[in-house]
């Protein structure tokens, strides 16, 4: 043969073959810097004093550390795979890439999951499997059933309304001046910016409050020759929950909004011009055209503020705490582990709210992945 | 079927000074293909737009038969227009788009189906009836963009600038396609378009625009015969019209080596004004080589020949340098562009005289560029 197949030995080494030195110096590469790394963290977490108790200090060394260390990790792995025969590195790369935030992954999502369906089976300690009892107690509770319904009433009213409401807020936003657009937005918006909490807060006292001086809806009332009310005590009908969804919607409005405004921005201008044209009045533009060109937009709005919906709990358990028949399944799960030290069924309501969850999320990444795919 | 009359209408768009449309008076006949055109920025398409109620007539009105129709609303014009990029709904199937403008005026399913399939038919569409226009080439596109027009069977039709997004084959193509279509349907059509080839082969008038202000309307034999100002002269022909300014003497024009006899009543139509000079205009295709010598003949140098098999064009400059400065053609300033026999063209570098044909050149006033008398 000619000069294609020199001998193996010789310095042009043949392409694709395993290199055992980068092999080798990839492997002790990538172990010395783990266990430096984790040493490090160690001595932050054990000994301060040898950083003279200056936290600044620590939490550079602590970046420098953790940002460093990655990536000498990653390129020490690099140095590993390359080593490998070509083919087999092809193929382990990615895999080897993404191993470590599969790992964290699992470590802070999947393990836990597993750990409460495990729990919901054992006794409130969690030392002793108790089959499905704590199932058993959920389901003939009555507190339970009143959360679940309670939940679904939430469902049924948060999501569509907030997509109205940020629609025809976007609607409107759209035809005022570029300027009072962005202010009328801003506004809108500035709600998202207010922890959960914080806004439970404000609207207990400053709207929802029994004493007519301080409470807006009791203001009003009075001065229309009401009398004030407690209003957050009012179940008559749920009324109760309904004031409580106003705040989450007044909340959720401004994300909405925004999503649903660049929708409309994006519908293009000739359709509606052509459909105006072809006899549509603006009713039948909006329903016609603009509408299902932004459905998109409407169904990942609609999606977000429904799985929002389920996990509903500060605004429950700052106005309530679930008293007056405005118990949810967050805030139920909250007090059978806190309040009544019951970890059995708190993590058996939680698998409950799972599986009514899971569908929603089969949903979204599905729709997501059409989205993506236009 | 009906005719447009534009009755001095003016827009101005807000915000700017200079009308966009400045009182334009037209009058489309009955069933008649009236081709709106020139450069961009000119005010076709706010014309046309105008016409279709998409844009506020500011002064003047517009009438469609006998009706006053400035102040009616896009739905009720009872026009159909075919858009730039056109605007077809991406939700709605091909039949659903074409259907669309039926449906909103609520006439039953039978008829819809039966009135797109006949359009479908005509545009040879049936294939793709229940395809979404993602789904469709450009080509497809722009045809259901006219169906969607026919379906109608309006009083006018609006199209702007229809071909624009057809690669050039295709455009040639749909080009005859469309006008054998409206010839057909006798239905009368506003085009509008910025290319003048367009306008030419298309037209049975053309109106010539630019900066808001009507040039001329005519036939496309009108425009090219007898262009009434130096505008329309370069703007009209391809390649376009060679135009120079020429001095005033002995009863003739004369720029560098050329002297052209002018006529007693031209002479006579020169004012002071025009401070002793003339715009004098020939296009490529009216002139003939001459031996040097020869009377009212002047030389070109030849810079470039540009061989298209049916013809052959020379792009040249004056042998007078000077004199070169004072001329342009749509190759440029102080360039000239002849016609030459494609059999038997000169060579780069040589010296061609030519002689303009009788009765084929086109005389101006220099100080208002209006068309001088013969």
């Amino acid at each position: 043969m000619t000069a294609a197949a020199a001998p193996a030995e010789s310095p042009p080494r043949k392409v694709g073959g395993a290199r055992p030195a980068r092999i080798v110096i990839g492997v002790i590469g990538a172990v010395v810097v783990a266990w430096a790394a984790a040493n490090v963290f160690l001595a932050l977490a054990y000994y301060p004093e040898w950083f003279f108790d200056n936290r600044l200090l620590m939490a550079v060394i602590g970046m420098i550390a953790g940002v460093g260390g990655a990536a000498l990790l990653f390129y020490f792995v690099n140095v590993f795979i390359e080593g490998l025969p070509q083919r087999f590195s092809e193929g382990v790369i990615p895999y080897v890439f993404v191993f470590p935030s599969f790992f964290l992954l699992g470590l802070v999502l999947v393990y836990p999951t597993v750990q409460t369906i495990n729990y919901s089976f054992a006794s409130n300690d969690s030392t002793a499997y108790v089959g499905f009892d704590n199932y058993v107690a959920i389901f003939g509770s009555g507190e339970f059933w009143l959360s679940l319904t309670n939940n679904a009433l939430w469902l049924i009213v948060v999501p569509a309304v907030t997509v109205v409401v940020g629609l025809v807020v976007a609607l409107f936003a759209d035809r005022l001046s570029a300027q009072g657009e962005k202010v009328a937005k801003s506004f809108i918006f500035l709600p998202m910016a207010i922890s959960f909490v914080a806004a439970s807060t404000i609207w207990a006292i400053q709207i929802y409050s029994p004493n007519p001086d301080i409470g807006l809806l009791n203001s009003i009332v009075t001065s229309l020759g009401g009398d004030a009310q407690n209003w957050i005590r009012v179940d008559t009908l749920r009324l109760n929950s309904f004031l409580m969804m106003v705040i989450l919607i007044w909340m959720q409005a401004g994300f909405a909004m925004i999503l649903l405004s660049g929708g409309i921005k994006g519908v293009p201008e000739e359709t509606l011009e052509a459909a105006r044209m072809d006899g549509a009045n603006e009713v039948q533009v909006f329903f016609r055209v603009i509408v299902p060109q932004i459905k998109g937009t409407m169904i990942t709005v609609f999606i977000t503020v429904t799985i929002l919906v389920l996990k509903v709990f500060d605004i429950i358990y700052v106005l309530t705490n679930g008293q007056a028949s405005t118990n949810v399944i967050a805030n139920l799960f909250f007090q059978e582990l806190f309040t009544f030290q019951r970890a059995g069924r708190a993590s058996a309501i939680v698998v409950v709210l799972l599986i009514l969850v899971t569908p929603i999320l089969i949903y979204q990444v599905r729709h997501y992945r059409k989205e993506a795919a236009r | 079927m009906a005719t447009v009359t534009y009755d001095h209408a003016s827009r101005i768009y807000p915000g700017t000074e200079r009308p966009a449309v400045d009182a334009l008076n037209l009058e489309v006949e009955d069933g008649e293909f009236l081709v709106l055109v020139g450069p961009s920025g000119c005010g076709k398409s706010t014309s046309l737009r105008m016409l279709a109620g998409l844009e506020d007539v500011n002064s003047g009105r517009i009438l469609i038969g006998d009706r006053d129709v400035t102040d009616v609303q896009p739905k009720d014009r009872d026009i159909a227009m075919v858009f730039q990029n056109y605007a077809l709904y991406p939700h709605m199937s091909v039949a659903d788009n074409m259907g669309f403008a039926l449906k909103i005026a609520g006439k039953p399913k039978a008829e819809i189906r039966q009135r797109v399939e006949e359009a479908a038919k005509i545009l040879d569409l049936s294939e793709y009836l229940d395809r979404k226009p993602k789904a469709l080439s450009g080509g497809q596109r722009q045809r259901v963009a006219m169906g969607r027009a026919i379906v109608r069977q309006p009083q006018v039709f609006l199209m702007d600038e229809p071909l624009s997004n057809l690669d050039a084959k295709l455009r040639v193509q749909t080009r005859t396609q469309i006008a054998s279509l409206q010839r057909r349907l006798g239905v009368t059509t506003v085009y509008v378009t910025h290319d003048q080839t367009e306008a030419l082969t298309m037209g049975d008038r053309i109106c010539v625009l630019k900066d808001g202000v009507l040039q001329q309307v005519g036939t496309p034999r009108d425009m090219y015969d007898t262009p009434q100002n130096v505008f329309v002269a370069g703007f009209i022909g391809s390649p376009a019209m060679n135009l120079g300014s020429f001095k005033v003497a002995d009863g003739k024009a004369n720029l560098g080596g050329a002297h052209i006899p002018l006529t007693r009543t031209t002479l006579d139509a020169i004012t002071d004004e025009d401070k002793g000079e003339i715009t004098l205009g020939f296009r490529p295709e009216a002139t003939h080589l001459v031996s040097e010598g020869t009377e009212a003949s002047f030389g070109i140098r030849v810079n470039l020949v540009e061989e298209l098999g049916s013809d052959a064009f020379v792009y040249g400059e004056m042998l007078d340098k000077e004199a070169s400065e004072h001329i342009s053609s749509g190759a440029g300033d102080a360039q000239v562009i002849v016609r030459v026999e494609p059999r038997n063209p000169p060579m780069k570098g040589d010296t061609v005289y030519i002689q303009i044909e009788d009765g084929q050149k086109h005389l101006f006033s220099s100080a208002t560029g209006q068309r001088l008398p013969e």
